[in-house]
Formats: structure tokens, sequence, C-alpha cells
């Protein structure tokens, strides 16, 4: 029963509009049975409307739902063999854990639940606790009810709204393990909203990274980091230095650019805009993926990597890492994180420095895009219309 | 997988119409009979009765709408006292109430601790026992030489009373002072229970936050818990002001014919003298000066949502 | 100087318990004068100390049966409005719909209306349809006053309410009737029973509707009323410290219980 294909969720030209708003645009999107699916994204990207159109709570404004081979988009939530672990866990208040665990099972009309409650509440390590009402339970606790009461029925995928949320970090971090083990052992499919990029990269498979009611990216983990398609996930995910840039000339494999006096090599294959000369490109380099050299020791730096000058306009001492802040003619933030081995103590605010990185590692965009989307605000708010 | 076998069977039903459009007329299903019965049993009658204050005819040929807006003037002519009397009465007892309600709605918000719920019992208990039973007691409290009169009178409060016309002689009974303190007793309650509810969401540590940046005691109840307790001192005035406007029971039972208000006009010539044009042109103007006083209140005190 | 100190601490208690005494007074009276052996025909001066009313609440002509005219209006006035205002108060929470504003006003009003004025209106209506005053015009006018209060009470519990616990019943496989009656109901109840519980207070002592619109139907505040003005026997105050006593026994009996269950969950 595993290998098969009903626990596939395909969504085909799947929108919702409210009014004039456009929460969803047309999608089309496939979840392979079996896997671990984050959806990621800002509050109000559309991810938690995606997951309520899956589940049955929200109805498409087009488009269709596919389980497996059962067209699905015009069945209430309780028809759907899917289930969810929501927001906040909405777990009864007025039933106890036992009752809460056995909700689903029992409005299916079995009769004998026992058995099953007690084994699922064993799972999540929660038997001693059969017999209380939700609000005497811990975040974590009641976080581990949530998905007890979920899984039991079985579904076909399990849908989990922001489930970590509430709980503090060091918490979260323990159940995004458990999580992952218990989805490893069930074999279910799992669809993870979250807002959390750190959350998602650990836990999932793939991610889809969405933005204004639209995936803007979809793939494994480290392919997003390494190679994003647009500044919106460079930037949401992790942090990149973005540097404009005009195409120069290409040679073999490679383009020429041309930045701030200074030339910069970028795999073809790694750029994902139109590259005609002349055309502008935006660089981008992940701040850890760059060496710091002071400038009285340029001349030690290899050959053939891509290298700026700059000077260091602030450093902050973290413990694994250096992160530095540096001045340049390109860029006038430039990040770098340095892994403390060696460190050189000449690396203080003030001093001249040289940024050097393999062009094996550049990444490039369309200039035509927002260089500072996806960049985290204070407070990631709502307001992302179309 | 055993619960998935046990699961009756979902059929794919590609067909059906979604379902959830159906319930668009369940709002309506549900509000029919309520707001019908308000239509027709209190909507309704405010009409009927708009037509009757502008009748003229008596009881023996009947009544016939001739548009007659007369009877308001005669009607605020003649009562203008009672009508003056009753928003003095219920002014003075909406102030009573805030002033003697606050202390104790804060008592329990903040300071009765495990005695809290004993306390909200022993504020609401009393409405089981019938308030007019409960009114009547104050005839005794309030008695001619009691001991109530008699302190007041030997410490000189009674002096004041008087000079101030709020009563006469050695008495207490049949003047408006016992009026107005039937009305502050018997809506005391609807003073205290807003009064607590919107004192006991302010978070705790608001006091402590503000003690921390230097306010005084006072300072913290004036700038910071009394403001935040707005809503309830709006609805708690009212919820005071509204119902000890139209009372009549105390100004009968505790008053005398000094102390008649605008109610006990509408009850006298609806109930016995049957001139239903002035009582409804009597009660109509009861309304409408409430609802204008209502309005600019709630506009002034910014609190718009009340219900 | 102490003293001064603990008396400006303490301020707030002693004017709380000040309000306290003076709400709670008549009751003392009420109850000390149930013992009451009274000379003439008004119960309002101490004489001398007898049991004679309670164990003859019933002696008094008229009395228990406008009592139980009272409680049979009251009951059917609290099942009328509470199955009326729940409903409304479900509408107005969960579902969008137009004219809103206009049912809102209608629950609104009849809270910002002195009675006298509604009785007044009411009575008009009746005269004007020649219906005959009694115990179902008494009934209507209550339902139609009592509606308000049980919709504000419903109302508030129902927007309190997490809206995804109904969400999560539906993708537990419960259809919309199971959801309303194992999610839905349940955890509105608190707010169903208070508002219940408040229409029959209303209901059982409202006076001056009654008064306006019983015709010769006489309810328990109108019996009490017209003894005000022929005397006033001692069994009012019988019923009257009954009622406080099993009210307040009926509180303290639901606060112990609910703290026992607390307890053993815990």
């Amino acid at each position: 029963m595993t290998n098969d294909s009903s626990g596939d969720v395909r969504l085909s030209g799947i929108s919702k509009t409210y009014g004039a708003f456009t929460a969803v645009h047309p999608l089309d999107l496939t979840v392979p049975q079996g896997s671990f699916f984050a959806l990621l994204g800002a509050s109000g990207c559309g991810k938690t409307t995606t997951l309520r159109m899956i589940a049955g709570l929200e109805e498409p404004s087009s488009g269709t739902v596919f389980l497996g081979d059962q067209e699905v988009t015009n069945l209430p939530p309780y028809k759907r063999p899917v289930n969810t672990v929501f927001q906040s866990y909405a777990l009864f208040p007025h039933l106890d854990i036992f009752e809460n665990v056995a909700f689903g099972l029992r409005r299916r009309g079995i009769k004998s639940v026992k058995k099953q409650v007690e084994d699922m509440l064993e799972l999540v390590q929660l038997g001693e606790q059969a017999r209380k009402k939700p609000h005497q339970l811990s975040g974590g606790q009641q976080q581990r009810v949530a998905v007890a009461r979920a899984l039991i029925n079985h579904p076909k995928v399990l849908l989990l709204d922001e489930p970590l949320g509430a709980l503090d970090l060091k918490l979260r971090r323990q159940m995004q393990l458990e999580l992952k083990r218990i989805q490893t052992e069930v074999g279910i499919t799992f669809i993870h909203v979250t807002h959390d990029q750190e959350e998602a990269m650990t836990m999932a498979d793939t991610v889809a990274v969405m933005n204004a009611g639209r995936v803007e990216q979809l793939g494994s983990p480290a392919d997003l980091y390494e190679n994003p398609n647009t500044t919106f996930v460079a930037n949401f995910l992790g942090t990149s230095n973005l540097i404009e840039a005009a195409v120069d000339s290409k040679s073999g494999d490679d383009i020429v650019l041309q930045a701030g006096g200074g030339k910069l090599v970028l795999p073809q294959a790694r750029c994902s805009a139109p590259t005609a000369t002349g055309g502008k490109v935006l660089v981008g380099i992940r701040p850890e993926k760059i060496s710091l050299t002071h400038a009285d020791d340029a001349g030690e730096i290899p050959e053939g990597r891509n290298r700026i000058t700059g000077k260091i306009a602030d450093s902050s001492f973290i413990g694994v890492s250096t992160q530095y802040v540096i001045d340049s003619a390109v860029c006038p933030e430039f990040e770098v994180y340095s892994q403390n081995i060696d460190r050189d103590a000449r690396l203080t605010p003030g001093a001249d420095v040289v940024l050097h990185w393999s062009p094996a590692h550049t990444f490039g965009l369309d200039a035509a895009q927002d260089i500072d989307a996806g960049v985290e605000t204070v407070e990631p708010e709502e307001g992302v219309a179309a | 997988m055993a619960a998935v076998t046990e699961a009756p069977p979902l059929a794919p039903q590609p067909a059906e119409k979604p379902p959830r459009k159906r319930g668009r007329l369940v709002p309506y299903w549900l509000l029919l009979p309520g707001i019908l019965w308000l239509i027709v049993f209190f909507a309704l009658p405010m009409i009927y009765q708009a037509s009757t204050s502008v009748q003229t005819g008596s009881l023996e040929q009947g009544f016939k709408v001739t548009w007659h807006f007369q009877t308001y003037w005669d009607a605020l002519a003649d009562y203008w006292p009672q009508f003056l009397r009753s928003v003095l009465y219920a002014g003075a007892a909406t102030i009573l109430c805030l002033v003697l309600g606050y202390p104790l709605a804060y008592l329990i918000a903040f300071r009765a601790g495990r005695w809290r719920n004993l306390i909200m019992i022993l504020v609401i208990a009393p409405f089981f026992t019938s308030f007019l039973i409960r009114t009547l007691a104050w005839k005794t409290i309030l008695a001619d030489g009691g001991p109530v009169v008699g302190a007041l009178n030997s410490l000189h409060v009674l002096d004041v009373t008087n000079w101030l016309g709020f009563t006469s002689g050695d008495r207490v009974l049949a003047t408006p002072l016992a009026v107005v303190c039937g009305l502050t007793y018997n809506f005391l309650p609807f003073m205290i229970l807003p009064l607590y509810t919107s004192l006991e969401r302010i978070d705790g540590r608001l006091h402590e936050a503000a003690g921390d940046l230097y306010a005084a005691p006072f300072t913290t109840f004036r700038k910071v818990t009394f403001p935040l307790s707005m809503p309830g001192v709006v609805s708690g005035t009212l919820l005071t002001f509204i119902p000890a406007s139209g009372d009549y029971v105390n100004a009968d039972l505790l008053g005398s014919t000094d102390t008649r208000m605008v109610g006990n006009v509408i009850q006298t010539q609806f109930l016995r003298i049957l001139d239903y044009p002035t009582a409804a042109a009597l009660s109509f103007i009861l309304m409408a000066a409430i609802l204008i006083m209502v309005t600019l209140y709630i506009r002034k005190s910014g609190t718009e949502d009340l219900v | 100087m102490a003293f001064v100190r603990w008396l400006k601490r303490h301020l707030v208690v002693i004017a709380g318990l000040l309000t306290l005494g003076y709400l709670l007074l008549p009751n003392v009276i009420v109850t000390v004068f149930s013992f009451n052996k009274p000379k003439g025909r008004f119960n309002y001066e101490w004489q001398q100390f007898s049991t004679d009313a309670w164990r003859d609440p019933c002696g008094v002509a008229d009395m228990c049966g406008s009592l139980s005219i009272s409680l049979q209006i009251a009951v059917w006035a609290t099942i009328g409005a509470t199955v009326l205002g729940t409903m409304i108060a479900f509408a107005l929470v969960r579902y969008r719909f137009r004219a809103r504003g206009a049912v809102n006003s209608l629950i609104f009003l009849p809270m910002a209306m002195p009675e006298v004025v509604m009785a007044a209106s009411l009575l008009t209506l009746f005269l004007n349809m020649g219906a005959q005053l009694g115990f179902w015009t008494i009934l209507i006018a209550h339902i139609m006053f009592c509606l308000s209060f049980v919709v504000t009470a419903v109302k508030a519990r129902v927007m309190s309410m997490d809206p995804r616990l109904e969400q999560a019943a539906q993708d537990l496989y419960a259809g919309p009737a199971q959801t309303f009656l194992r999610v839905t109901l349940p955890i509105a109840a608190p707010g169903i029973a208070a508002g219940a519980l408040l229409a029959f207070a209303l209901s059982f002592d409202d006076f001056i509707i009654t008064n306006f619109n019983a015709g010769s139907t006489v309810t328990f505040p109108m019996f009490v009323w017209g003894s005000a003005q022929r005397g006033t026997p001692v069994q009012i105050n019988v019923i009257g410290t009954a009622m406080f006593l099993v009210a307040v026994l009926f509180v303290l009996a639901g606060m112990v219980i609910g703290n026992r269950r607390n307890k053993q969950k815990a």
C-alpha cells in the first residue's frame, strides 16, 4: 500500500479570491504519496488558504483538487480522507484527551475505540493524561494530542497548519524531530504550512515557497537555498548578498559580469535570468560562502575566485562564527559569516579587506525584480495584495 | 490501517453541487422567529402608540387619528415637573450608583482574592427576592423615628438635606431622598456587573507598570484603571439611568404625591384615567428624550459597541 | 499614623464592603421580618418573634396561586426567549447577511427603552387588536423583553468560541448536525445557561410590563404591589427569604460540585 498513488495530492488551476482580493492565484501542484511537503511563506501569502482548500474548509474559486484518482473539490471536509492539525490545535475544551482523540473514530461509527486510542496516546507518550482536559496540559502536550487526534484516523494526507507556532524555541526543535520521526514511521503524506524557513528546511523533503498568492519556487531545501530563482526566495530563505551587475561577455559555460569596476564570473547554469550582453543581472552570494582576507594579504588569494574590495563596517562575534558587515563600492552592506577557525586579529571595523568566493557558489537573478523582496521585516504583516 | 477499512466508503461524487452553497438561507431561518416576535411585539406597538398619541376622542365614542399634535404640547405643559424630576432623580441615582458601585466592583476584581466568588454571589443573590419585597423593606429601614432617621437627625444630616429640599421635617420616607435611595438600591447591581466585567479584563501588571513609571496609587487609578474601565462605566450608567428614569415603583412606594415621576403619570393616565392619547404622547416624549440623551452620551464617550 | 496608613491602603475595601452592606440590608430586614408578628395589616414595624408565617406560607388568600402563575410564566418565557434568542445569536455571529445593522438595532432597542414605554405601547397594541389580557399577553411580553438579554449573553459566548473548533469537528468526519450537537452546543452551553437564568430572573421579577398587560391575572410581583396598598402579609417575607436562600444554596452547591470535579480531574 505504500507505493501506490492514492496519497498523491494534485491541485490543478486552483485559486481563491475574496471579492477583489486574490488570496491564491491559479496554482498547479503535485505532492507525491508519502512525502513531507512544506508550504513556506510570510503571513498572508496564501499558504494557509491553499491548505484549507485541500482540507475542504475553503471552497476554491476555480480549479480542482484530487486525492489520488479521486476528485474531492466539492466534497465537504467531513467526507474527505484528510485530517488537519490546526493552528493553536483547536482541541475540544469540553472533552477530555481520550474523547478528543476518539472523536474522529466515533463519528465514523466505530464502536470499540479504546484499544486504538490507547495505542495512539502511547505513541505520542500521553497514556497517563487520557482523562485530563486540554487546558490542563502544557503546550507541547496539547500539540501531541492534536497530532494524535488527526493521525488515529489514518488519513491519506495529514495537513499541518503552523503546528509548532505556539511553542517556545527549544520545544519547537524537539517537536520538529518528533514529527519527522512520526512521518517516517507512518509513511503518510504530510503537508506542512509554516512561516519559519528553518522549520520548513529541517523537516520537509520538498518546499514550496509562496509569495503573494503564487508559488515562487519549488524544490528540495538544499536546492532552494543554493540556487534560488527569485530575489524573494534568495532573501526569505536565509540571507543573500545581491549585487547589480551588467553582462560583459561569455566564456564557455560562464558569464563574465561587470560590477563596480570589477569582474565577476557566474556559471551560465546557475543564472535564471536572460543574459544578453549589456543586459542587467543581479548577482547573489550567500554570506557563509565568502572568505575574508585582509587587504595586505590580497596576493595570497588564489586565482579564479570572484573578488570585491571593501572596508569592515561592523563585526559581531556569535560563537561558532563571526558576522561581518562590509562597506564596498558595489554593495553598501555586504554580509559575511566567517567560521571561527583561525581568527585574523586584524579583521576589526575599519580594516580594508578583500572578499572572495568561488564562482561556483554564485547565482544570477533577473534584475527586473525588487531587490529587497522577502527581506525579513520586524513583524511580518499581511498586506501582500496582488 | 485497520481503521480505514472500517470507515464508510468515500465515493467520489463530482457531479454533486457544492453543499455549502445551500446554507445561504440558514441565517434568515435562524433570525425569522425571534425577529418576527420583536417586530410584532416591540416595533409594531411603537407605531400603534405613535398613532394613538395623535388621536382624539373618548373611551365611549372611540378614538380617531386627527393629527392632533397639540396633545404633545399639553402633555409637556402639564407634566414638565414630573419629567424634570425623572431626569434629576435618575441622574442622582446613577451618580450614586457609580460612586457606591465602583469601589465594590474594584474590590471584587482586584482585592477580593478567594472571597471573590462569595461576594459575587452576594451581589447577585438579592435579585432572587422580588424587588418589590426588597423595596418595601426600605419602608422599615427609613421608618419615621427609626434608628436610621434618628442617626441622620443627630448627625444633623437631615438639616442639610432639608435645606437642600431633599427631605422635609424629621422624615426621610415620602421625600425625594427616599426615592433616590430606593432607585440607587434597585439599580446598583446593574452598575456593579458591567464595571466588574471591564475591570476584570485589566491586566494586573498594568498597575505595576504604572507604579514602576512613578505613578502614585491614585494617579494610577486616574490615568490607567479608570480610563480602561470606561466601557463598563458607560454601559453601567446607561443600564442604571434608562430604567431609573422610567421607574414608578420607587416613587410610588417610597415617595409621595410630590415625588411623582413621569412613569407614575403614564401609569395613571393609561390604567386609571384611560386618557390614551396623553399617555402615549408622554411615553413617546420619554422615549425620544432617552434615545437622544443616550446617543449623545455614547457619541461623547466614544464607545459605540455596547451590545 | 499607622492607622491612617492602614486606612488609606484599605479604603477601597472598606468602601466596597459598605456598598455590599447597603445591597444586603433589605434582605436582612426581609428575613428578620419574616419572623415578625405584626399588630396591624402592615408588616413594617417589629412586634414580636413568631414562626407562624413559616409554618403556614400559603396561609394568605391568592398568594401561592400568584406564585404559581409567576413560575409558569417564567418557565415558558425562559424556554421561548432562550430558543429564539440563541437562534438569533448564532445567526449574528456565524453568518453574514443583509440588514445586519437593522437586526442589531432591533435587539438593542428593547434594552435601551424604559420598561414603562414598552409596557404602554404593548398595551396599545393589545387594546387595538382586542386581545384578551391575561396569561398569554403576559407571556408574549416577557418573551419579548427577555429575548435581547438572551441574545447578548449567548452572543458573547459564541463570539469567544474559536471557529476552528467546528472546523476541526468537520475535519474529523462530523457532519453539520453532528458538529452542532457534539461541539458547538456543549461549548456554547454556559452562555445559553446564563441567558436562560437571566431570562428566568427577569421574567419572574417583572412588575411594570406585567402590570400593564395582565388584565385580571395576578402574578406574584403584582400580588406584592397590591398588598403594599391593602396590607402586607408576613408570608411575603417568607417567600422572599426562601427564594434568596434557595438561590444561594444552588450557587454554592454548583461551586462545590465544580471544585470537586476539578480536583478529581487534576
